[in-house]
């Protein structure tokens, strides 16, 4: 069983690999937005730090989201998709691989990124690192909920409007602690503690349940 | 007598019996909705609470209070029906979830509408990132996403698939979210819905609120029966029985 996740998790990550440029625009995107508020609400200081916890939150939704829609797109035209479903291996551990790919992907470079962008909003070193623990633990829970609307608008037109109508919703839980646990961090670094214990319990619950709900998904998308 | 569970679950058994049961249920939305906001209007009190009393405009309560208990009700049936077709593989059920959807989501714009002409003259705002309004904000945009998945699939034994489970996740997402924006700790952030419950409330606004709720449940019956109806001929196009019945012009 772990010797397929490990193959298909690897059979992901070259396959991105070879063709980086897919990887760095969802870096780049959540650079630019990040960069583009402070133009457009001013550039004071108390301001930014205020804003900046819930704008980098904002953004990695967006960024996250946008990748989604190559998550199984491309397994699903050139038809590996469906071999997978028909596989004796359980489908449920195949998408949990394929998540795991998609996060290495486009999670860890936003948590990598943080700090450069906190710097932009002047954020304090505590309230960095607790964003980059609370990224670390909220964007895996992002790829997982993604995955279940990805599965659902597998190959519909307009499908990536209709993915960011599905699942922004279902995001907000992250978004709230996440941006929370950062903006606690100002007050007392021993406030952060629940919020990163909560976003944790997602991860877990998220883990649990997001691929056996994708894999339904998936199946019923490909029938 | 030996009782057939499904016999309801055909269409085609189901479509008659939908016609006769829709007059029952406007005939009982007209008698609850007419009892209950005629004794809202003349039977209770003309103004709430003591020192900062609400004048006459709290009575947009006898609305907003049963349009969000709809709202939160129509969602949960909703997902039953979607169940129930997901697990027995039953097309009226899911035409059932289908035809809640926009009811459901009618009730959740009501409640948001009149909660802001509420919330002008009580807390002097349209609208405040409460959390009882968020969550009926998100309530929404889930009514709305499950309308629009299943109008963007053309296959329909798909798009009922997808939107069945698109709902279940949402309803298990529904608490989490609510405890989410009601924030894990109270003190930091002030809700402006005062704590009720239903013992507290003066007998006259009571009985109009709940007669107006039992109202607005027989108005998502009838009008879930319409509208399942004209589902139903639409996909049944093709059987024999709907073109008797279009050439029969039998209505009933």
């Amino acid at each position: 069983m772990l010797r397929v996740f490990w193959c298909v998790l690897l059979r992901d990550l070259t396959l991105a690999l070879r063709r980086r440029t897919d990887v760095l625009t969802t870096l780049f995107f959540f650079i630019i937005v990040v960069s583009l508020f402070p133009l457009g609400v001013g550039t004071e200081r108390q301001i930014l730090q205020i804003l900046g916890p819930g704008v980098v939150w904002v953004a990695a939704l967006l960024a996250s989201m946008l990748a989604l829609e190559r998550l199984f797109a491309a397994d699903y035209e050139d038809g590996t998709l469906e071999q997978m479903v028909l596989t004796a291996q359980p489908l449920s551990l195949l998408v949990l691989a394929k998540i795991t790919a998609h996060w290495l992907l486009t999670g860890l470079p936003l948590v990598l990124i943080a700090p450069l962008v906190g710097m932009q909003y002047h954020l304090s070193d505590d309230a960095i690192l607790i964003m980059m623990v609370a990224l670390l633990l909220g964007t895996p829970v992002l790829s997982l909920i993604g995955a279940i609307g990805a599965a659902l608008t597998l190959g519909l037109r307009g499908g990536g409007i209709l993915l960011s109508l599905l699942i922004l919703p279902l995001y907000i839980p992250v978004l709230v602690y996440g941006a929370g646990a950062v903006t606690a961090s100002g007050i007392d670094m021993a406030d952060t503690r629940p919020y990163l214990a909560l976003l944790g319990a997602f991860l877990v619950a998220a883990l649990t349940f997001a691929p056996l709900a994708s894999s339904a998904a998936l199946k019923i998308s490909i029938e | 007598m030996a009782s057939n569970w499904f016999r309801f679950a055909a269409p085609a058994s189901f479509y008659p019996t939908a016609g006769r049961l829709i007059p029952v249920f406007w005939i009982l939305t007209g008698v609850c909705l007419l009892a209950g906001l005629y004794w809202g209007f003349f039977q209770t009190p003309d103004q709430l609470g003591g020192s900062n009393a609400q004048k006459e405009y709290y009575r947009i309560i006898f609305i907003h209070v049963p349009a969000a208990w709809m709202s939160m009700w129509l969602y949960v049936v909703m997902v039953g029906w979607a169940a129930i077709g997901l697990v027995f593989n039953t097309r009226l059920s899911f035409m059932m979830a289908n035809a809640i959807a926009p009811t459901g989501a009618i009730f959740t714009f009501l409640a948001l509408w009149t909660g802001s002409f509420w919330g002008r003259p009580s807390w002097g705002t349209y609208w405040d990132w409460d959390p009882r309004l968020t969550t009926e904000l998100i309530l929404f945009f889930m009514y709305i996403g499950y309308i629009a998945l299943h109008s963007a699939i053309d296959d329909t034994r798909r798009a009922d698939r997808a939107a069945a489970l698109l709902a279940i996740v949402g309803l298990v997402m529904v608490p989490l979210i609510f405890w989410s924006v009601n924030c894990p700790d109270p003190n930091q952030c002030a809700a402006l819905h005062q704590r009720s419950n239903l013992t507290q409330i003066e007998g006259n606004i009571l009985f109009s609120m709940l007669a107006v709720t039992f109202g607005f449940w027989m108005y998502s019956f009838a009008t879930t029966l319409m509208r399942l109806r004209s589902i139903i001929l639409t996909r049944e196009a093709d059987n024999t029985w709907v073109q008797e019945l279009l050439v029969k012009g039998d209505r009933a």
